[in-house]
C-alpha cells in the first residue's frame, strides 16, 4: 500500500503511521492491537481555520461520531462524554503538542481504560485545494475487554471512524453542514 | 404523506410514510406537484443496482413549491415553484467549483461513502431516491422531499410556466443535452444515438441544435422510432436491420464520428455476446449487459468520439478494448452535471427552442405509479414517459 505520501513533508512526526487500506468496517478488535490508524483528505480551507476550529475542542463533537460533547476544562485539558444512552464513558485528555495551524495532538490522562493518543495535522495541498488534514489515532492497547468496549461506544472499528469522521468534517467545514440522510425526517421511508 | 417505496424486484407500492423535517440549514421541503419514472428507475426496479433497501422512496425526477425552508437557505422563499436536480451538490467543493456537480464531495452522507468509495474507488454524489450507494436519500415520487443543499440545486420557475415543460430539467433534459456536448459535435459530423428512450430522444434533439448534419436513431420500437424521426433523425431498427452494415453504409463506409451509448446497462439484441451477457447476469456473475456499447465501441469511426450517458453500475466483460485503442476513440461519460446546465436549458425552454413534452405519453396519479412502472417496463413501444401527479386522486 502507498503510505509514503502522508508524513513525507512532516519533521517530528510524535507517531509513526500506517495507512489502512480499507474502510468497510470489517478490522475485528485484535486487528487494531496497539495499532496507529491515520487517515488524510483535502479540506479547501486555509490551514489557519481548520487549526482554529479544532483547537476548541468543543467544536469536535460536531463531526466526531459517537462523541456527545467536549467540555474545555483549560487552554490544555478537556473532558470527553462518549457513547449513548446504553454505553457512556468519559476521559479527561490534555494537549501534547501544538504548532499553531499545523498540528495538535493530545492524550488521555484519566477516566478511560481506553488509553490513546491522537493528532490532527494540517498541510497545505498541492495546487492551492486547500489543507490536508490526517488524523491520527493510536491506542495503547485495543484487543480484548477494551476492544469491544470501543466496538460499543462507537458501533464502527477505528479504521471507518477515522475515515467516516474525517469526511464528516471536511463536509461541516466546506459547506456549513453534515449531509445525512437518517430516517424518518432526513430521508422518510417505509 | 404518500409515497412509491421500492421491496424489490419488480415490486414497487404506495404507502404511507412520515414526512420529510428540515433537518440541516440548508434544506428546503418541497410539496410535489409533478415527478416522473426515469428509465434508470428501471434498473432498480429490474434490481440491478446494489444497496437498495426494502421501504426505500424512489424518485429523482421531481418539482414543486417550496414549503419550508431551512434557517441558512438565503435563496429559496416559501411559495417558490422550484424543478429539482437529481444531483445534490454542495456548490462549494473542489468538483462543484469545477462545475463537476455529479462528483460533488460532499452530499453523500459519510456513513455510505465508503460503499461506493469501494466498489469505485471513489465516494459518489449524493443523489434522490437511488440506492445507498448515492447515500440512501429519499426520492421525489411522493408528497412531499427534502432537498438538501437547497441553495444550490433547484431551478426556480417563472410563473405562467407549465410543469411539463421544465419538469425535465430535473434530469433527462440535461442528461440529453450533456450526451450531445460530449460528442463534440463538429460541421458536417453524423451522431450516431443507440436507444430512443427519453434521454436518446433529448440526445437527438440536442446534437441536432448542436450542429449535428445527421443523427442517426437506432431502436427496435417503432412507436420510439417514430419520435426520433418528428425530431429528424434518420432511423435504423435493429430488429430487422444490422446496425454496424447500416451505419457504414449510411456513412459511406467512415462510421459515425460520434456515438452515444443511450441504453446502459441492461441492453437488449439477439446476437450471441447479448445472449452470454444475459445468461451470465440471470445468474449472478455480472451485473452489466453491454451489447450496446460493444456495438457503440465498433461502429465509431477511428479517431470518433464515444458518449456514455446510458448509466452503468458494477463490471462487465468482453469489452473491446482493442477496438477502443487501435481506433484512437475518446470516450466521455458520467451522471449529468445538472446545475451546469440548468440556467441555459431553462432559457432555451422559455424561448421555444426546445421541445420537452413531445414524449410525454402517460400521466397517472401517484397511486398508480406501480402500474406506471409496469407499463414503461413491459410496454416499452408505447410508453416512453410516465408523469406522476402526487396531488391527484386515483382514478379507479
Amino acid at each position: 500500500m502507498a503510505t509514503e505520501p502522508v508524513l513525507t513533508a512532516t519533521t517530528e512526526a510524535p507517531l509513526s503511521v500506517q495507512h489502512s487500506s480499507t474502510e468497510d468496517g470489517a478490522a475485528s478488535a485484535e486487528d487494531t492491537e496497539g495499532e496507529v490508524i491515520g487517515r488524510s483528505v483535502t479540506v479547501d480551507r486555509p490551514r489557519s481555520e481548520l487549526y482554529g476550529f479544532c483547537r476548541d475542542f468543543a467544536h469536535l463533537s460536531r463531526f466526531m461520531a459517537g462523541v456527545r460533547r467536549v467540555e474545555v476544562l483549560d487552554s490544555q485539558h478537556a473532558r470527553w462524554v462518549v457513547g449513548d444512552a446504553d454505553e457512556l464513558a468519559v476521559w479527561d485528555t490534555e494537549v501534547v503538542e501544538t504548532r499553531a495551524d499545523a498540528l495538535i495532538a493530545w492524550r488521555t490522562v484519566s477516566g478511560t481504560e481506553l488509553l490513546h493518543r491522537a493528532q490532527l495535522e494540517f498541510r497545505d495541498a498541492a495546487g492551492g485545494r486547500g489543507t490536508v488534514v490526517t488524523a491520527t489515532i493510536s491506542y495503547e492497547q485495543t484487543g480484548g475487554r477494551v476492544g469491544e468496549m470501543l466496538a460499543r461506544l462507537f458501533h464502527r472499528d477505528p479504521r471507518t471512524r477515522a475515515y467516516q469522521d474525517l469526511r464528516r468534517f471536511k463536509q461541516l467545514m466546506e459547506t456549513g453542514e453534515v449531509a445525512t440522510a437518517a430516517p424518518p425526517n432526513a430521508a422518510p421511508r417505509a | 404523506m404518500r409515497a412509491l417505496t421500492w421491496h424489490g424486484k419488480h415490486d414497487v407500492r404506495v404507502q404511507t410514510v412520515p414526512d420529510p423535517a428540515i433537518v440541516n440549514p440548508r434544506d428546503a421541503i418541497i410539496e410535489i406537484s409533478s415527478t416522473a419514472i426515469c428509465g434508470s428507475d428501471l434498473h432498480l426496479y429490474d434490481h440491478y443496482i446494489p444497496t437498495m433497501k426494502s421501504g426505500d422512496v424512489l424518485g429523482h425526477e421531481f418539482m414543486g413549491t417550496v414549503v419550508e425552508v431551512g434557517a441558512g437557505n438565503r435563496k429559496l422563499k416559501i411559495g417558490q415553484r422550484v424543478v429539482v436536480p437529481f444531483v445534490i451538490a454542495c456548490g462549494q467543493c473542489f468538483f462543484c467549483q469545477r462545475q463537476q456537480y455529479a462528483g460533488c464531495d460532499n452530499s453523500n452522507p459519510s456513513e455510505t461513502a465508503g460503499m461506493s468509495e469501494l466498489l469505485y474507488g471513489h465516494a459518489m454524489t449524493g443523489a434522490f431516491g437511488y440506492s445507498h450507494l448515492t447515500g440512501g436519500y429519499a426520492g421525489g415520487q411522493a408528497h412531499y422531499a427534502r432537498v438538501p443543499f437547497a441553495d444550490v440545486g433547484p431551478i426556480v420557475i417563472p410563473e405562467g410556466v407549465e410543469d411539463e415543460t421544465v419538469l425535465f430539467l430535473s434530469d433527462i433534459l440535461p442528461t440529453g443535452w450533456m450526451a450531445a456536448e460530449n460528442c463534440a459535435i463538429e460541421p458536417g459530423d453524423t451522431v450516431a444515438v443507440w436507444g430512443c428512450g427519453p434521454v436518446g430522444l433529448f440526445t437527438i434533439q440536442s446534437a441536432l441544435l448542436m450542429g449535428a448534419e445527421r443523427v442517426i436513431a437506432i431502436d427496435e420500437h417503432p412507436g420510439r422510432l417514430a419520435l426520433a424521426q418528428k425530431l429528424g433523425a434518420v432511423l435504423v431498427n435493429f430488429a430487422n436491420t444490422p446496425v454496424r452494415e447500416a451505419l457504414a453504409e449510411l456513412t459511406g463506409g467512415i462510421g459515425p464520428d460520434a456515438c452515444v451509448d443511450a441504453v446502459g446497462m441492461e441492453a437488449h439484441g439477439h446476437s450471441v455476446d447479448n445472449v452470454y451477457d444475459h445468461v451470465k447476469a440471470a445468474v449472478g456473475l455480472v451485473t452489466d449487459r453491454t451489447h450496446a456499447l460493444r456495438q457503440v465501441i465498433l461502429a465509431c469511426r477511428k479517431g470518433g468520439r464515444v458518449s456514455i450517458p446510458g448509466v452503468y453500475g458494477g463490471f462487465t466483460d468482453k469489452f473491446p478494448i482493442g477496438a477502443l485503442m487501435e481506433k484512437g476513440l475518446t470516450v466521455r461519460s458520467g451522471q449529468t452535471h445538472v446545475q451546469k446546465y440548468s440556467d441555459k436549458l431553462l432559457q432555451m425552454i422559455l424561448d421555444g427552442k426546445i421541445d420537452t413534452t413531445f414524449l410525454i405519453s402517460h400521466r397517472l396519479p401517484l397511486e398508480q405509479a406501480p402500474e406506471g412502472y409496469r407499463l414503461f417496463k413491459q410496454e416499452q413501444n408505447s410508453t416512453t414517459k410516465v408523469i406522476l401527479k402526487p396531488q391527484q386522486s386515483a382514478v379507479h
